[in-house]
């Protein structure tokens, strides 16, 4: 629908040899992944592994010292953030306070200049369109704030996706939510995924999770990528001794260095 | 036995001696601090009727002292209003060198006292200053004038805005602004959009102080002011040359204006907030 300068490319995404330091510290130390067009994939590691930072930089949201970040072949490493056409879910979801839902969804259209942007009525369509893909139809006049958890990232998700982003970046997506409510948001992220085939990365330190939902999983420590596969592969086969031990143990609450946002 | 008997009383409640001598201790504290002294202004200025008070107000020196008042304001609140924000948003919003020094400067007008602000004018910019003998040359006047009189008010209502931005854009974060940029929006629809809609209520909070301080300010005022009567005397500097003179109605009766001006302005605040009360209640404030 939306006119993106990275349309109808092809969707991998290259991450070649990323490094990032707080201070001394390598939150990332020469990372280097490719994500396939079309995958569902999980950013799993423990506190301080680097993975949201990793997550950021993809978005253009954070940059990297070192390395380049390429969407289907082009060098987006300097591209702001607004031209990525990325989608991108917070953690705290992040939705604008002072606007009714139906405004916060219809954000990133009411933003394009004046030659791009759909007429109101189209607007309001794609609101309601996303509304229902989100399983929240009628919810468009409420505020933020008048919403449960559960909701407010359902939400969170539909502002993401407006603009027909080709690839969807979404940060501890089911992190501040309750059990009930994670395993449906869970079953429903993974069928809007499927739905719209566009390259998705989430964030988590949650196993379970990552391994439940995504097709394949990069697991990060200390800024480094440990193995990068799909579940039952790592499964099967772990790479090394920290892999075994994270996908046997409930390291979940341990951090590897609390000193950096993870 | 019965459900009904007798209600206890809440004992996370102070029981009923000590509340009772809370409130008196409070009320007898508002009644004589703030209550009192404005009332007496009103009466003060009434004592001689209406006429008499009238009077002093539409006086040729009085009228210009108004003028001249709302003028200063009507430079120094929007010259505060743009810094505040400015300042605030660079402040809250973003991580640089030397952020705390920034702080620092912004609370300066709080720490010096008015009138070494306006002292701080006259060595600048008087006929014996440093720039003196360059604005003579060009016909520049500052001090003695109206420049300087708005100048000293600008520096003395300086941090109003800012002070009040900062706390509440920090506590705010960033994470709605990178929503509204990952959303595609510039930075300038982000600042307007997002950031300013947020922070409207601070602002507005913001503004009417400064524009009370801008209207009231006495010391800094008093000074770079030279006390030109019908010229360069500003409200607050009028009621005191009318105390001086010993016409306590007319000093009492601008004092009165002076203090209905800002009356006008809280009763505006609380009216505004009123108005909006639901959007404030649903935006969480």
């Amino acid at each position: 629908m939306m006119p993106s300068p990275l349309l109808d490319t092809d969707m991998t995404i290259t991450i070649d040899h990323i490094t990032r330091r707080f201070g001394n510290y390598p939150a990332l130390d020469g990372v280097t992944l490719d994500l396939p067009e079309g995958e569902f994939v999980a950013l799993l590691g423990p506190s301080g592994s680097g993975k949201t930072t990793l997550l950021r930089i993809i978005a253009g949201l954070e940059y990297a010292e070192q390395g380049t970040i390429s969407f289907g072949g082009q060098d987006v490493t300097d591209m702001p953030v607004q031209n990525r056409g990325i989608g991108f879910v917070f953690q705290q979801y992040a939705l604008f306070r002072h606007m009714t839902v139906a405004k916060n969804i219809a954000f990133g259209l009411d933003v394009l200049p004046r030659k791009d942007r759909p007429a109101k009525a189209d607007i309001d369509q794609r609101v309601d369109e996303l509304l229902d893909l989100v399983q929240l139809p009628g919810l468009g006049g409420r505020y933020p704030s008048q919403l449960s958890g559960g909701q407010r990232q359902r939400v969170a998700l539909a502002r993401a996706l407006a603009r027909d982003p080709r690839i969807l970046l979404l940060d501890e997506p089911f992190g501040a939510l309750d059990a009930k409510v994670r395993r449906e948001l869970r079953k429903a992220l993974r069928q809007i995924h499927d739905r719209l085939g566009i390259t998705s990365i989430f964030v988590t330190h949650d196993r379970e999770e990552a391994f439940a939902l995504a097709d394949r999983v990069a697991i990060l420590n200390l800024g480094k990528i440990e193995q990068f596969a799909s579940p039952a592969e790592i499964e099967r086969d772990p790479a090394n001794e920290f892999v075994r031990d994270f996908i046997t143990d409930e390291v979940d609450d341990k951090p590897a260095l609390s000193l950096v946002r993870t | 036995m019965s459900r009904t008997a007798v209600k206890r009383p809440d004992p996370l409640q102070p029981s009923r001696p000590v509340a009772l001598g809370l409130l008196v201790v409070a009320i007898i504290y508002v009644s004589v601090l703030l209550l009192l002294p404005l009332a007496a202004v009103f009466v003060e200025a009434l004592r001689n009727g209406w006429e008499a008070a009238a009077a002093a107000i539409v006086d040729a020196d009085a009228v210009a002292a108004i003028k001249l008042t709302l003028l200063v304001a009507v430079i120094a609140v929007p010259a505060n209003l743009t810094f505040g924000v400015a300042a605030a948003w660079l402040i809250a919003k973003h991580d640089f060198r030397g952020k705390d020094f920034l702080l620092t400067l912004i609370d300066i007008p709080f720490s010096v006292s008015p009138v070494v602000s306006g002292l701080i004018y006259v060595l600048l910019y008087g006929a014996h200053g440093w720039f003196g003998p360059f604005l003579q040359e060009h016909d520049i006047e500052i001090i003695f004038a109206v420049p300087g009189i708005v100048l000293a008010t600008v520096f003395v209502t300086f941090p109003f805005v800012a002070r009040e931005l900062v706390p509440l854009m920090v506590a705010q974060g960033r994470a709605e602004e990178e929503a509204a940029l990952s959303l595609g929006a510039n930075g300038w629809q982000t600042f307007v959009r997002v950031t300013l809609p947020n922070i409207r209520w601070g602002l507005l909070y913001g503004v009417l102080l400064t524009n009370a301080r801008a209207m009231g300010e006495f010391g800094a005022v008093s000074v770079v002011s030279g006390h030109i009567r019908g010229e360069t005397n500003t409200m607050p500097l009028h009621v005191e040359v009318l105390y001086n003179e010993y016409n306590f109605v007319a000093a009492f009766a601008v004092a009165a204006l002076l203090a209905l001006l800002a009356l006008v302005t809280l009763a505006l605040k609380t009216y505004l907030e009123w108005r909006h009360h639901d959007a404030l209640a649903a935006a969480g404030h």
